[in-house]
């Protein structure tokens, strides 16, 4: 935060009332993370380079010249963590694909615009899949659960899957979500010009992602928290 | 878009799911550009098996090139022109533009600046 102006709770209510009121959860993305994204995508990648340790940690146990998906990899920080993968990473966001390209395109790994309900690869094709930060921008649980098991759907029998999403329970951090609050937010980004973006979030509380992992169809292999966030890795069964 | 990933991707329309035709896609009107990247042979050898050898057949022929042998070459770790040609095709040969069609489908997808696009309009999303 460097000094900027933050909306008020009242704008921010207001917001959420007409996030709430928009009429279908297509156009609720639509309008609350995909076309933020692609707005603020160049100050967001400025701010995201650091990987995750967990993340870091499942990249660099999965075996050299695996096959991978990263669905939603955003400015694609996660493609080139461990060199001795290939990964074709996707992005609803072409704002957000485009640093991507910009940062990583040069190495071994590739890059496509796709909807990760929707995504175009062959079933059971890759050895691994993760999904970082994504998943909580869908607006309903069965979409969220459509999403794991889309994720699901491109990994091979025996292989695994890290899904990773925004913790109810972050009492630690500056922002102060915690239980017993809203799930269902908007999140203010503001950007260098001074102006406001809310995106939406669905904030994950203790055991949610298990239980969305398993009626994706998926075998929860472990599963754990780290730094505001609750990550799953699952197998398809 | 490398070569490489082309073996990778298919018609994102979820009733071409279920059919053969959706991979892989038919490559037309494509612009290529060789970029350079270094020689992996460890990164090939792993690559092969996990490759669908007529899908890169297919698509090399719609790129205009049919010089590839029409079975998976064996033996190839003590090939080192082989080697050296799969590299190239895979991995430094990029599509730049051009465009995509599923041939279960008759979905056009399209290549712009290197980077394929399978968002699908909302008519085709939820079937
Ligand atoms: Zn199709």
């Amino acid at each position: 935060m460097s000094g900027k102006i933050q909306p008020s709770q009242e704008e921010i209510e207001l917001e959420t009332r007409r996030f709430k009121s928009t009429a279908t959860p297509e156009l609720q993305e639509r309008l609350y993370v995909h076309s933020v994204y692609n707005d603020i995508a160049q100050h967001f990648s400025q701010t995201r380079y650091k990987p995750w340790p967990m993340v870091a940690q499942f990249l660099g146990s999965i075996p050299d010249y695996s096959l991978g998906v990263d669905v939603g990899c955003g400015n694609g920080k996660y493609l080139t963590v461990n060199p001795k993968l290939y990964i074709v990473g996707s992005d609803y966001s072409t704002g957000l694909l485009d640093q991507a390209v910009q940062l990583h395109q040069k190495e071994f790994n590739d890059l496509v615009v796709a909807d990760g309900m929707m995504l175009p690869h062959e079933s059971r094709r890759f050895d691994f899949a993760v999904s970082i930060a994504v998943v909580h921008h869908f607006s309903t649980k069965e979409r969220r659960v459509a999403a794991i098991r889309e994720i699901l759907r491109v990994v091979r029998c025996g292989g695994r899957a890290l899904v990773y999403c925004w913790a109810l329970e972050q009492e630690k951090s500056r922002r102060g979500y915690r239980e017993g609050m809203e799930q269902d937010i908007l999140v203010p980004w503001v950007t260098k010009d001074g102006t406001t973006r809310m995106r939406y979030y669905h904030l994950y509380k203790k055991g949610e992602l298990e239980e969305d992992c398993v009626a994706a169809g998926g075998r929860v292999v472990q599963s754990g928290y780290e730094k505001d966030n609750w990550w799953v890795i699952v197998e398809p069964l | 878009m490398k070569f490489l990933t082309t073996n990778f991707v298919k018609c994102a329309v979820k009733s071409c799911d279920a059919s053969d035709l959706s991979f892989p896609l038919k490559y037309e009107e494509c612009e290529l550009q060789l970029q350079e990247h270094d020689f992996n042979p460890e990164f090939l050898i792993s690559m092969l098996p996990r490759l669908n050898w007529d899908a890169v057949v297919q698509v090399a022929a719609d790129l205009g090139n049919t010089s590839l042998p029409s079975t998976k070459p064996e033996g190839i770790e003590n090939n080192e022109q082989l080697l050296k040609d799969l590299h190239s095709l895979l991995l430094e040969t990029q599509i730049i533009n051009g465009k995509m069609t599923c041939r279960h489908c008759g979905h056009i997808y399209y290549i712009k600046d290197s980077i394929a696009n399978f968002l699908l309009p909302p008519h085709l999303a939820n079937s």
